[in-house]
């Protein structure tokens, strides 16, 4: 009689492999859809960049590659530290975030007008990507030093000013779609704390007399706040036309990109944005791309990603042991939903053209790194919690 | 409020605002990406058809933006080939209007304007030689009043285009146009092969010579311009443009002043005809041509196609480049060969006398020395230095004649004879050297007995003096005299030097390996170069009258073939100089033109004198001593 040794029927290895990766506590499910996006990014530059630049076919794709490797291990790697010591260091975080956007403006790279980059040896550096998320760290702890008492009107006013601070700085710059971001950021950092309804009823309504009346006195003095192309993209989208050389026409011509991808999409066929009509299809516009080539099966499938990392990060807020690591997945949520919201809506005709890249989709190291950056730090709260709870 | 009712340890969950903000958020984001696939269902899915067919047709109007085809450059830099611009009319037949009437009143209008009957456009339009379907040029050079108004009036005039097109410039009109080639239009079957990918129809790329061999590098890449274009097809605005890029220039290893020479040479002498000149180390061509010759600008304007008909049926084919393309026998300038064959595979010594009685009995049939001369009693050099016909007709019938070919065949082939000459021109000929198994292959085909014409020792015999069904080009001599005269290697002649983009920076060296080594040993070598050299340099020599006078030792051979009954011989003259230390190899030949020294040896001492900077007839010490420095 022979009986062959049956192998131990256990999970042991698969726990022990967590634990050498050190994923102890990562939240495997925005993980994956965050791997999933960035994949599907090299993946769609990989089919319409190929003669972007001549000679080069991969020159988009190696780079997008390297960005995500990096991007990842320093999520990984961030997920590792304590993310409740970044609240000591909210002064540091807050000058340093506020010093590299003034640094911009003072010695930055002009590209396309526009002051947004650092120079580094190996790298184009964009600090407002990176104010992001530090914006995120810092308010929330100088939310959290007060959130003992009540929010009197002058502490939210303060906190206020806090937020809008670096964002009128990256307005200068000048970049509209990081100022409206740093905006977003600020108000759900203070929707999260809990400031009372009255205060955000009071923004918004010094929001829109400021604007109205900037607006009635700027075009009675005839000064222009906006620059000519930003002003531009915004009514345009009020009054979309025909003419090519208008802001509108690059909205008119995603939305015909992305509706002529009808089910299925156009796979090579797709000329809209593979010709020449779309300036910035690898960055603000790849969604365009996407709808175009993989048909709403594609883009809907882009926004299925994103609901589930927006369900993570939400699920983060809930489950995080301190109202720090909430006010900071509040503010990650608001900054990731809204630049995707925003870039989405863009490329489908629903938004104006602000300049706003879609997280991971989008060519760009400053992006990619930024965004892992803030989910890496999600997930340092994501394992806190699963500490507390074990 | 709860931020007071939670101390800040106490998970969050349990604060009720705080879920109610959270909650808020969460149906702000989830009403934001409802909104957002709601959008993408009626994009993609409801009105996908609508933007499918917006997307195809635009409105938009691709405008290829051709580059500037590379320049062609001699070896000192010199621009051989060009461009220059010029505005062209041309007329897209299929992009008439459908309707009879308004195609009439269109050609109509645009005759008025042209000067022309409407019955002339439609002869123009037929009589072109051009692929079905592409646009036929009108008129080349439009002035800018006629310019302007066909631009203002583009809508009246669908299917006609005023292009800025670039034509190749030829500075030296016929000047090496064999070597050079043509451009032409890329063709519908050139197309769908795989080197052609990116190319469109009416793109002009490289149809002959180095235009064709080196195409992918002076090609240069299609730029690209998005018009937006109204319903009317007048432009609106441009959407953006991609830039084309130049292609490489090519710099050859021809020297132009030595081309000069050569090509004026041999069109004095007025007979059809080629020389090559090559450097015998690398295989670089300095001069190659070919006469009669044609002017390649021909090509660059409009023309009919009676017209393009007689331009290459002209007589004496001046299209044929008869230096790589033209095979014949080479009369005596073969010998070298046969007497490498004989001393290589010993079927006689160095020194092995034969008594030349001026004939030869070959079964019955008796074979006399050209010119009837009696040598008597000689040995290999001398035999080379008078060209014994009678020696070498010996050595013919010691020679096997096995099915494959004997020694002298093996040889020619080793030499490179009968076979591709590996040179990066396109149309290179194989020439042929006969062998029993070819013969039986060629009469196989024929019944008729009396044709048939088996191999026998006779056959032998020609082939040992380079006569009967030899063919061999001018560039096969050249490269098998350069192998003689380096010591053995066969190298492949090239044209091509380098490849220059358009900031001067080297993209590519052009150095082709040579194809093999033979094995001659040096005693072989220096009888055979010896033997040329007496026939060069000695009174008594047969090309002596000609190149005795020369400021240094050269070996020299000549040919002189019989083409048939009542037709003047073919001459032919092979040169290797200098002797001892050879820097150039020049082969030349000459239809009709009668003995070697008459017609060949004359062109080819010319150009030596030209590339040893001789003052004609001349013999300078010190340009002789200064030789050797020349590449």
């Amino acid at each position: 009689m022979m009986e062959a040794a049956k192998p131990a029927l256990t999970i042991a290895p698969r726990r022990r492999l967590v634990e050498r990766l050190s994923l102890t506590g990562i939240d495997g499910v925005m993980l994956g859809a965050a791997a999933g996006l960035i994949a599907f990014s090299i993946f769609t530059l990989a089919t319409s960049t190929r003669s972007e630049i001549d000679g080069r076919p991969l020159y988009f794709v190696e780079r997008q590659s390297l960005y995500a490797i990096f991007g990842i291990a320093l999520m990984v790697a961030i997920s590792r530290l304590d993310y409740t010591r970044l609240r000591d260091l909210r002064l540091a975080i807050y000058s340093a975030m506020v010093g590299s956007i003034a640094l911009v403006l003072l010695v930055g790279t002009a590209v396309r007008g526009s002051n947004r980059w650092i120079d580094l040896p190996f790298f184009q550096f964009q600090p407002s990507e990176l104010a992001k998320i530090l914006l995120c760290v810092s308010l929330a702890a100088f939310v959290y030093e007060r959130v003992r008492r009540p929010f009197g009107l002058r502490q939210t006013v303060s906190l206020l000013a806090l937020g809008l601070a670096p964002a009128a700085l990256v307005f200068l710059q000048p970049d509209l779609g990081t100022g409206i971001v740093l905006v977003a950021i600020v108000l759900a950092v203070l929707f999260v704390a809990g400031i009372p309804w009255q205060h955000f009823a009071a923004i918004g309504a010094a929001a829109a007399l400021i604007a109205g009346g900037a607006y009635v006195a700027g075009s009675a003095a005839d000064v222009q706040f906006l620059h000519g192309y930003q002003q531009d993209r915004l009514t345009a989208f009020l009054d979309p036309s025909d003419d090519p050389s208008d802001a509108s026409y690059q909205v008119n011509q995603a939305v015909i990109a992305v509706g002529s991808g009808q089910e299925v999409g156009r796979g090579n066929d797709a000329t809209q944005t593979e010709l020449l009509f779309l300036p910035e299809r690898h960055t603000d516009f790849i969604y365009a791309v996407i709808g175009e080539r993989f048909g709403f099966l594609g883009a809907a499938f882009v926004v299925f990603l994103y609901a589930v990392l927006f369900w993570r990060a939400i699920r983060v807020m809930r489950v995080s042991r301190s109202f720090y690591g909430t006010m900071i997945a509040g503010g990650v949520v608001a900054m990731l939903a809204f630049q995707v919201i925003v870039n989405v809506g863009m490329n489908l005709g629903l938004m104006p053209v602000t300049g706003i890249t879609l997280p991971l989709m989008s060519y760009g190291g400053s992006s990619v790194l930024g965004t892992f950056l803030a989910l890496g730090i999600l997930q340092s709260i994501h394992a806190d919690s699963a500490r507390g709870r074990r | 409020m709860y931020l007071l009712e939670r101390p800040e340890d106490i998970p969050p969950r349990l604060s009720n605002r705080l879920n109610v903000r959270i909650a808020v958020l969460t149906a702000v984001v989830v009403a934001a990406v409802a909104m957002v696939l709601l959008r993408l269902w009626s994009l993609q899915v409801l009105d996908g058809a609508h933007y499918r067919a917006l997307a195809q047709d635009h409105g938009v109007l691709d405008v290829r933006v051709h580059p500037p085809r590379g320049e062609i450059l001699d070896r000192n830099g010199k621009v051989l080939v060009g461009n220059r611009t010029v505005m062209t009319l041309e007329l897209r037949p299929s992009d008439l209007p459908a309707d009879r009437e308004k195609r009439r009143a269109e050609l109509h209008r645009l005759g008025n304007l042209l000067g022309l009957s409407q019955g002339a456009i439609r002869r123009r339009v037929r009589e072109t030689p051009q692929y079905a379907g592409y646009p036929v040029v009108l008129r080349q050079g439009v002035d800018r009043r006629l310019l302007f108004y066909l631009l203002e009036n583009q809508d009246r005039f669908p299917g006609v285009r005023v292009d800025r097109t670039y034509v190749r410039d030829y500075k030296d009109g016929s000047l090496a146009a064999h070597v050079l080639g043509l451009v032409g239009q890329v063709s519908p079957h050139q197309l769908t092969r795989p080197g052609y990918r990116n190319l469109k129809p009416g793109d002009v790329i490289g149809q002959a010579g180095v235009e064709y061999t080196y195409d992918s590098f002076l090609r240069g890449t299609a730029g690209s311009q998005r018009i937006q274009v109204d319903a009317l097809g007048r432009p609106r605005g441009q959407l953006g443009s991609r830039p084309a890029r130049a292609g490489d220039n090519l710099r050859l290893t021809l020297d132009s002043g030595i081309q000069e020479v050569g090509e004026a040479a041999l069109r004095d002498r007025g007979l059809p005809g080629a020389f090559v000149a090559m450097n015998p180390n690398t295989g670089a061509i300095l001069a190659m041509g070919s006469y009669p010759t044609y002017d390649p600008s021909f090509y660059t304007r409009p023309h009919t196609k009676a017209q393009y008909d007689a331009f290459g049926g002209r007589p004496g084919d001046p299209l044929v480049d008869r230096a790589d393309q033209g095979g014949y026998p080479t009369g005596s300038a073969f010998k070298p060969i046969t007497a490498t064959a004989a001393l290589e595979d010993h079927l006689i010594e160095p020194n092995t006398i034969f008594n030349d009685t001026g004939s030869l009995d070959i079964g019955g049939l008796v074979v006399h020395n050209a010119g009837g001369a009696a040598n008597g009693p000689i040995d290999m050099s001398t035999a080379l230095k008078v060209s014994s016909d009678v020696y070498f007709f010996d050595l013919g019938l010691h020679a096997e004649a096995s099915d494959k070919g004997g020694q002298i065949q093996d040889w020619a082939h080793a030499y490179g004879f009968g076979q591709n000459p590996d040179v990066d021109l396109p149309a290179a000929g194989s020439g042929l050297i006969p062998t029993p198994a070819w013969r039986d292959r060629v009469y196989r085909s024929h019944d008729n007995p009396y044709i048939d014409r088996p191999w026998n020792q006779g056959d032998n015999v020609n082939l040992a003096v380079g006569q009967g069904d030899v063919m061999v080009t001018p560039l096969q001599l050249a490269r098998a005299y350069s192998a003689l005269g380096n010591g053995g290697t066969l190298v492949r002649p090239h044209v091509g030097g380098r490849i220059v983009d358009v900031r001067g920076r080297t993209v590519e060296r052009i150095k082709p390996r040579p194809k093999r080594h033979l094995q001659i040993s040096d005693e072989t070598r220096s009888v055979i170069l010896g033997g040329m050299e007496r026939a060069a340099m000695e009174p008594g020599g047969t090309s002596f009258p000609v190149m005795g006078g020369f400021p240094f030792a050269v070996a020299g051979k000549t040919g002189t073939a019989e083409r048939g009954e009542g037709q003047e011989d073919q001459s032919w003259y092979g040169v290797i100089a200098p002797y001892r230390d050879p820097k150039i190899v020049v082969a030349v030949t000459v239809e009709h033109g009668g003995f070697g020294v008459e017609s060949a040896a004359p062109i080819a001492r010319a150009i030596l004198e030209r590339y040893f900077h001789l003052s004609a007839g001349g013999a300078s010490g010190s340009a002789a001593a200064s030789a050797g420095g020349v590449e």
